[in-house]
């Protein structure tokens, strides 16, 4: 790490093509994953947004936080918003009627804009094969209109529609496995991320975006005011995530399965767990449910994939 | 200018949208439109239109690529009907909010339940107040026409909003009519390239679709209103342009011997040509009957209106569509709203007839204008009576 603070200016770029300014709450892991991944989209690309925190905090008019073109306009079209642009650039381009430079399409939405509402226009553009980059920033749950559970959240969590009581340990289904819905579209190019990874999440946005064809990356957003943990702690609980097993990292090129970053040592997942209020109320048999179904899934997930070695992993 | 030629109305549709160069096209199939898109289809296959075609996976989607695509400066065209115009509902808003031009035909049909596929304005009511501009057609030489000035209008500077062509789905849609295509090189120069004002583009980044707090929402809409009531005069412009190089004229209120007559009927769509036939029968029969012919729905053409009908003394508007628990048809509670503070008006009496695809014919015109006399001699202008229906 010492030597990561000499080297690492140099290798992102210190310009902001998502401004500061914009109101995300404090410690909020879904800005910086947007920061993130804007420096490495680049200037050259239309980023077509859902309706969702990171819409809303970032174009309350008069004032706008993004350098690039960007478009808004409903919930659920995202992937077809993206679809019509992709499609118009192309055939614009072919008739002379725009200059042919390789602009690149990009959507940004959350988890309920992605798993539930969303689905079916973002799996109609996969399947159309647009050739478009697709990022779901995932903070597991709808936490823009009050923190209502989506399928994106994690078993067991309360939200303020699978709360918590006597009858009920919150939320009682898995959470939807969307690269997996994705990979299944079998398109190009398939990965997780998340910004407690900077290098990772960059490379992936990257390799996404340089992929012919539709790809599709899930970046958990640590949500401080929906997961009910300290703010200071959102890069930390990003790392967590990940080390307990619960959001491993990996890609998917071609069908291919390749892990980011492998552990053999899980963390316990009550590392992960105990420093958020969504799931304090858990007793210890439904976190040690939890605990086997992701040893058994991460399981799964090796067997299938094989170990990169990236130099920024 | 080339020969008539026998042609589907669909099919004839798809080519003046081939004439129009349209860049994008995004459609779902859905009856009774599926033969416009599948013309398109055929067209863009074959290399006779040079343009994306995108099979969207719903209504919804295909809303929402025209949206996409008219917000880079493309020329954008769907069609759609019935379920389909509703499921892409919400979208229908934003195309018109943020000033997107594309243009849509509408095959009109009747909404579940029960499903029926045939044809009547349930579905045009449902986006009345959506911001498009909405243009009716009677037969498929208007529908042809009124698809090229409808792009003109739609990406006129002056307007920069979406417009719907409705046109009746089977009575119109699916018939096969005489129909005259303009030369490419009378379009083209008719027709200038699409130039929106503010694309996305990498080189003049623009926000498009920020939200807007209490404190300008309302300076918004304000805006929008403004902007869809003045494009009333560019559409009458643009209609008087392609009759000076067309030679057929079209107008928000159209009149067929409406001037004399003290009796008028006022319909909108493809059945105003069957009552038309109905006031010629009646005209020989020495009854003093007119017909008024709506033809741009939004904005409404209030003073037109209220001119076409103000010698009348009675005026039978016969709708094609019900406002459930409503005031009658929903054409004749615009027009009764025109004509509210007239110190001289005709009397108004509503029919909702034509539900599901029924058709009116001429003796039923015939009887729709006796009853509705019978009504305005009796003294009440009730809210509305349905015409044809079995007791």
């Amino acid at each position: 790490m010492e030597k990561y603070a000499l080297y690492v200016p140099r290798l992102v770029t210190k310009e902001e093509i998502f401004a500061p300014g914009h109101r995300a709450c404090i410690g909020c892991g879904e800005a910086l994953a947007v920061r993130l991944v804007c420096k490495a989209l680049g200037r050259d690309v239309i980023i077509a947004s859902a309706t969702g925190c990171m819409e809303i905090v970032s174009s309350q008019l008069p004032y706008t936080s993004w350098q690039v073109p960007w478009i808004h306009t409903l919930f659920e079209n995202t992937a077809a918003v993206a679809s019509g642009i992709e499609a118009a650039l192309k055939v614009m381009s072919k008739k002379g009627k725009r200059p042919a430079r390789d602009t690149k399409v990009v959507a940004f939405a959350g988890d309920g804009g992605t798993s539930d509402i969303g689905l079916q226009a973002l799996s109609g553009a996969m399947e159309r094969g647009h050739d478009f980059l697709y990022v779901c920033f995932d903070n597991e749950a709808y936490m823009n209109t009050g923190i209502q559970r989506s399928s994106s959240t994690p078993f067991g969590a309360a939200t303020t529609t699978s709360p918590a009581g006597k009858m009920s340990i919150g939320q009682t289904s898995w959470k939807k496995n969307m690269p997996a819905i994705a990979v299944a579209h079998n398109i190009p190019y398939v990965a997780t991320a998340c910004p407690s990874y900077p290098f990772d999440l960059m490379a992936k946005v990257a390799r996404g975006l340089a992929t012919p064809g539709p790809a599709y990356i899930h970046v958990l957003s640590v949500c401080p005011t929906g997961w009910r943990c300290p703010p200071d702690l959102t890069v930390r609980m990003g790392r967590l995530a990940v080390e307990t097993g619960i959001f491993p990292l990996y890609e998917v090129e071609n069908g291919k399965y390749w892990l980011s970053d492998d552990s053999s040592a899980l963390r316990p997942v009550t590392d992960y767990m105990k420093l958020q209020g969504r799931f304090r109320h858990l007793s210890e048999d439904v976190v040690e449910e939890i605990q086997r179904r992701v040893k058994t899934e991460y399981a799964g997930l090796r067997r299938k994939a094989r170990r990169r070695h990236h130099e920024d992993g | 200018m080339a020969d008539k030629v026998g042609i589907e109305v669909s099919v004839a549709i798809g080519d003046a949208v081939k004439l129009a160069r349209a860049d994008v096209v995004a459609a779902y199939p859905i009856t009774p439109q599926t033969h416009i898109v599948e013309h398109l289809a055929e067209l863009v296959a074959s290399g006779e239109l040079d343009a994306a075609y995108i099979p969207v996976e719903s209504e919804h989607s295909a809303m929402s690529a025209c949206l996409g695509a008219a917000a880079t400066g493309a020329r954008v065209f769907t069609a759609t009907a019935g379920q389909g115009l509703e499921l892409m509902h919400e979208v229908v808003y934003v195309a018109s909010s943020m000033q997107l031009p594309m243009v849509m035909t509408v095959a009109n049909r009747a909404l579940s339940a029960p499903l029926s596929v045939w044809g009547d304005h349930s579905d045009v009511m449902s986006v009345r107040d959506v911001g498009w501009i909405q243009i009716f057609t009677e037969n498929g030489q208007e529908v042809v026409d009124n698809v090229l000035c409808a792009f003109r209008i739609a990406e006129d500077r002056r307007v920069l909003l979406p417009v719907m062509v409705h046109l009746d789905g089977f009575h119109l849609s699916h018939m096969i009519e005489p129909i005259l295509f303009p030369e490419q090189a009378e379009v083209d120069r008719f027709l200038p390239p699409n130039q929106y004002p503010f694309p996305l583009d990498t080189a003049k980044p623009v926000t498009m679709g920020a939200f807007a707090p209490p404190v300008i929402y309302s300076e918004t809409k304000k805006a929008q209103e403004v902007n869809i009531r003045a494009s009333q005069e560019v559409i009458i412009e643009c209609w008087r342009e392609f009759g000076d190089a067309f030679g057929r004229y079209y107008s928000p209120v159209e009149g067929y011997h409406s001037e004399d007559a003290r009796v008028l009927l006022l319909t909108m769509g493809s059945f105003s040509e069957t009552a038309m036939t109905a006031i010629d029968r009646m005209r020989d029969d020495g009854k003093s009957v007119g017909l008024v012919r709506l033809r741009l729905w939004r904005p409404f053409p209030f003073e037109e209106i209220r001119r076409a009908v103000k010698e009348a003394e009675v005026l039978i508007v016969v709708d094609r569509a019900l406002s459930f628990g409503g005031p009658g048809g929903p054409v004749c509670s615009e027009v009764r709203s025109a004509l509210y503070g007239e110190a001289k008006r005709p009397k108004v009496v509503s029919f909702v007839g034509g539900l599901g695809g029924r058709d009116i014919s001429l003796d039923g015109f015939e009887a729709i204008v006796s009853r509705g006399m019978e009504i305005a001699e009796t003294g009440s202008e009730r809210e509305f009576e349905m015409f044809g229906v079995r007791e």
